[in-house]
C-alpha cells in the first residue's frame, strides 16, 4: 500500500532544505503565505484547488494595470504595442513551457474547463457521429467527463470509462481493451486531483496512436508539479489552467497540434478571430487567434507569462522533487494515524494526499482543521465516480506545492489529532 | 479551540454516532428528500401526518456531524407535536444558527436545540444545521425533494 515515493523516505526530511531546494525561502516569494488565520500561521494545503501568487505575479499584473493597459491586436498606438508584445510574448514562454513546435499551437482560453469544452465542441461536434466512442478513465474530475457527456448527446456518441484499481491506478488492459475501431478519441487527465495517480501518459498515448485514436490530457494537476513536453508526449491536445499553476485566476491553455487546430472551426465568434467580415461571408484569423474571439483576459495572460517566468527561475524539476519529498513525508505519517485511511495509494503520485478518518465526516475534519490555522479541501474534489468508486461520499484533501514545508506536515497531524479528540 | 468546542458540543457528537429514529417509517403518508450539493450531505423525511399533528417521524441518509444530530434531534422534537408549533420552532432554531437576536421566550422553547448555538460561528455550516428541518417542511408541504440552493 506504500508509493515508491514514501518506502524511501519514511523519515522527517531535516529541513524544509531537501533535495537542494528551500523551501523557507520560496515562501518570502508569496504574500498570501505571510497570513495569519485564526490567530494561528496559515498553512495553505488546498494547491489542488489553487495556489498562491508569487509578488512577481502580482508585479506583472500591477504594471499591467498601471502602465500599459490597452487592446491587443488593434491600437496603433505605444500603450497597445507594449501590451500586445507582452501578450505574445506570454504566448512563446508557454510555447517553450510546454515543448510546443510552433505559438499558433497555443491557445489562450479561461481555463482547464474551456480548453475542453472548446475540444468537445469544435473538435468532437462536428466530426463524431452516433455509435462513435470516447474513451475517458474513472479518476477524472467532472471537467473531463460533462463536456463529453454534453458532446454524446449532441452526436449520439458514446462514453466509455476504463476502469481504475484499489489503489486508483488505471487498469492499463481495460484501457486497451476500450480502444476500438469506433473510438474517436480519448481524454485522460495526466495526473488525478482526487487521488494524484499520476498516469502513464506516454504509455496511453502509444496504445492510442496506434489505432489512430487522438489524445486530450487534463494537464490541470500535473503541469504545477512536473516539466511537461508535449512533443515528447506527442499528445494531441494539452489543457491546464493558470491559476494552479502560480498565475492569476481565469487564463489558461490549449495546446492542440496544429493539423488539428487548422482543421477545427472556431468556437466561438466576435472579434479578433476574424480576417474580414461582410454581412454575406466572414473569413476567419489564421491560429491561434481564431480560437481567441473577443478581447481576451490581457492582464491574465501577462501573469501566466509572469508564472512561468517564476517556475522556470525556481525549476520545476526540482521542485517537484521537494514536493514528492514532501508528500512521502506526509503519507508516512498520516498513515501510522489510527483510523485514517488514505484514498489514493497509486504506485506514482505527485502533489495530493486525500484520506478518510473512520466514522467522521470529512467537512467535520475540514472546519476542525481550518480552526487550527489548516487550509485543506474537503468534498468530493469535483470526482463524484472517484468517490463513488471508493464507496465514500467525500475525502478530505491536503495537496503539496513547493512552499509547504515537514512543519506544516507536523501541524496538519497535530491537527488530525484534535479532530479525534473532539470526536473522542 | 473553544469555538470548535462550542460547535461540536457533546450531545451533538453523541446524535451524531447514534442519531434517533434512524431508518425508514412504515406506513408514512408524507416524506421528502433533502440534499445539500455543496457538500453532498442527504437527508430523506418521513412522517404520518394525522390531521395538524405529527404523530410519527423518522429520517435516514448521510453528512457530517452537524446535518446528522440535526436531523435526529429534529426528528426527536417534532414527534406527536402540532405541525404549527414544529413550523415556529424551525423560525426560532434559524435565527440560532445564523446569530440572529431571539426573545427570552424564543430561547426557552429552544430546549436541548440550544446545543447548535455554535453554528452561528460557522457560516458555512448553517446549512448542514438546516437541512432536516427544510426537508421537514417539504414533506409536510407535500414537496417531494428540496435542495439547500
Amino acid at each position: 500500500m506504500t508509493t515508491t515515493e514514501t518506502t524511501s523516505v519514511a523519515a522527517r526530511p531535516a529541513t524544509a532544505k531537501s533535495a537542494g531546494f528551500d523551501a523557507e525561502r520560496i515562501r518570502q516569494d508569496f504574500p498570501a503565505l505571510r497570513q495569519i488565520i485564526n490567530g494561528k500561521p496559515l498553512i495553505y494545503l488546498d494547491n489542488a484547488a489553487t495556489t498562491q501568487k508569487p509578488q512577481a505575479v502580482l508585479d506583472a499584473l500591477r504594471k499591467f494595470y498601471e502602465t500599459e493597459c490597452a487592446n491587443v491586436h488593434r491600437g496603433l498606438h505605444w500603450m497597445s504595442e507594449e501590451a500586445t508584445r507582452d501578450y505574445e510574448g506570454s504566448r512563446e514562454k508557454v510555447r517553450q513551457f510546454l515543448g510546443a513546435a510552433d505559438t499558433k499551437e497555443i491557445v489562450f482560453v479561461r481555463g482547464t474547463t474551456e480548453a475542453i469544452n472548446l475540444v468537445a465542441q469544435s473538435f468532437g461536434r462536428p466530426r463524431f457521429r452516433a455509435g462513435d466512442e470516447i474513451l475517458i478513465t474513472a479518476m477524472e474530475h467532472h471537467s473531463n467527463i460533462v463536456p463529453w457527456q454534453m458532446l454524446c448527446e449532441q452526436t449520439g456518441a458514446v462514453l466509455r470509462v476504463a476502469p481504475i484499481n484499489d489503489d486508483g491506478e488505471l487498469l492499463l488492459d481495460e484501457f486497451e481493451r476500450l480502444l476500438t475501431e469506433r473510438t474517436r478519441l480519448a481524454a485522460v487527465s495526466h495526473i488525478s486531483n482526487a487521488l494524484g495517480t499520476v498516469n502513464p501518459v506516454a504509455r496511453l498515448i502509444e496504445m492510442a496512436h496506434s489505432r489512430k485514436v487522438p489524445v486530450l490530457l487534463d494537464g490541470a494537476q500535473a503541469a504545477p508539479h512536473m516539466p511537461v513536453n508535449v512533443q515528447e508526449l506527442d499528445c494531441d491536445f494539452y489543457a491546464f489552467s493558470g491559476h494552479k499553476l502560480y498565475g492569476p485566476t481565469g487564463i489558461g491553455v490549449l495546446y492542440g497540434k496544429a493539423q488539428w487546430l487548422e482543421e477545427m472551426p472556431p468556437y466561438q465568434g466576435g472579434g479578433d478571430m476574424i480576417n474580414y467580415v461582410t454581412f454575406e461571408k466572414t473569413t476567419y484569423n489564421a491560429l491561434p487567434y481564431k480560437f481567441e474571439a473577443g478581447t481576451p483576459h490581457i492582464a491574465g495572460v501577462i501573469g501566466l507569462g509572469a508564472a512561468v517566468d517564476y517556475l522556470n527561475q525556481i525549476g520545476l524539476e526540482r521542485a517537484g522533487a521537494y514536493e514528492n519529498e514532501l508528500l512521502g513525508y506526509a503519507t508516512e505519517r498520516v498513515r501510522r494515524i489510527p483510523g485514517v485511511r488514505i484514498i489514493g495509494t497509486a504506485r506514482e503520485k505527485a502533489g495530493v494526499l486525500s484520506f478518510e478518518i473512520e466514522g467522521i465526516h470529512p467537512h467535520d475534519v475540514g472546519t476542525i482543521l481550518d480552526r487550527e490555522g489548516v487550509a485543506v479541501r474537503a468534498g468530493h474534489h469535483c470526482a463524484m465516480p472517484v468517490m463513488d468508486r471508493f464507496g465514500v461520499p467525500a475525502t478530505t484533501r491536503a495537496s503539496f506545492s513547493f512552499y509547504n514545508t515537514p512543519g506544516e506536515v507536523d501541524a496538519l497531524v497535530a491537527g488530525i489529532e484534535k479532530v479525534k479528540e473532539v470526536f473522542g | 479551540m473553544s469555538e470548535v468546542k462550542e460547535l461540536y458540543q457533546e450531545l451533538i457528537v453523541e446524535h451524531s454516532k447514534k442519531p434517533r429514529n434512524f431508518g425508514k417509517l412504515a406506513g408514512a403518508n408524507h416524506t421528502a428528500t433533502g440534499y445539500n450539493p455543496l457538500c453532498g450531505d442527504k437527508v430523506t423525511v418521513y412522517l404520518t401526518l394525522e390531521g395538524d399533528r405529527v404523530r410519527d417521524i423518522r429520517w435516514e441518509g448521510s453528512g457530517c456531524a452537524i446535518s446528522t444530530a440535526s436531523a435526529s434531534l429534529m426528528t426527536e422534537r417534532s414527534k406527536d407535536k402540532p405541525r404549527a408549533e414544529t413550523d415556529a420552532l424551525f423560525e426560532i432554531f434559524h435565527k440560532l444558527v445564523t446569530g440572529g437576536s431571539l426573545s427570552e421566550q424564543e430561547a426557552g422553547q429552544l430546549g436541548k436545540l440550544a446545543v447548535f448555538s455554535g453554528v452561528k460561528e460557522f457560516p458555512v455550516r448553517v446549512k448542514c444545521a438546516t437541512l432536516a428541518w427544510h426537508t421537514l417542511r417539504a414533506a409536510l408541504k407535500g414537496e417531494k425533494a428540496v435542495t439547500t440552493d
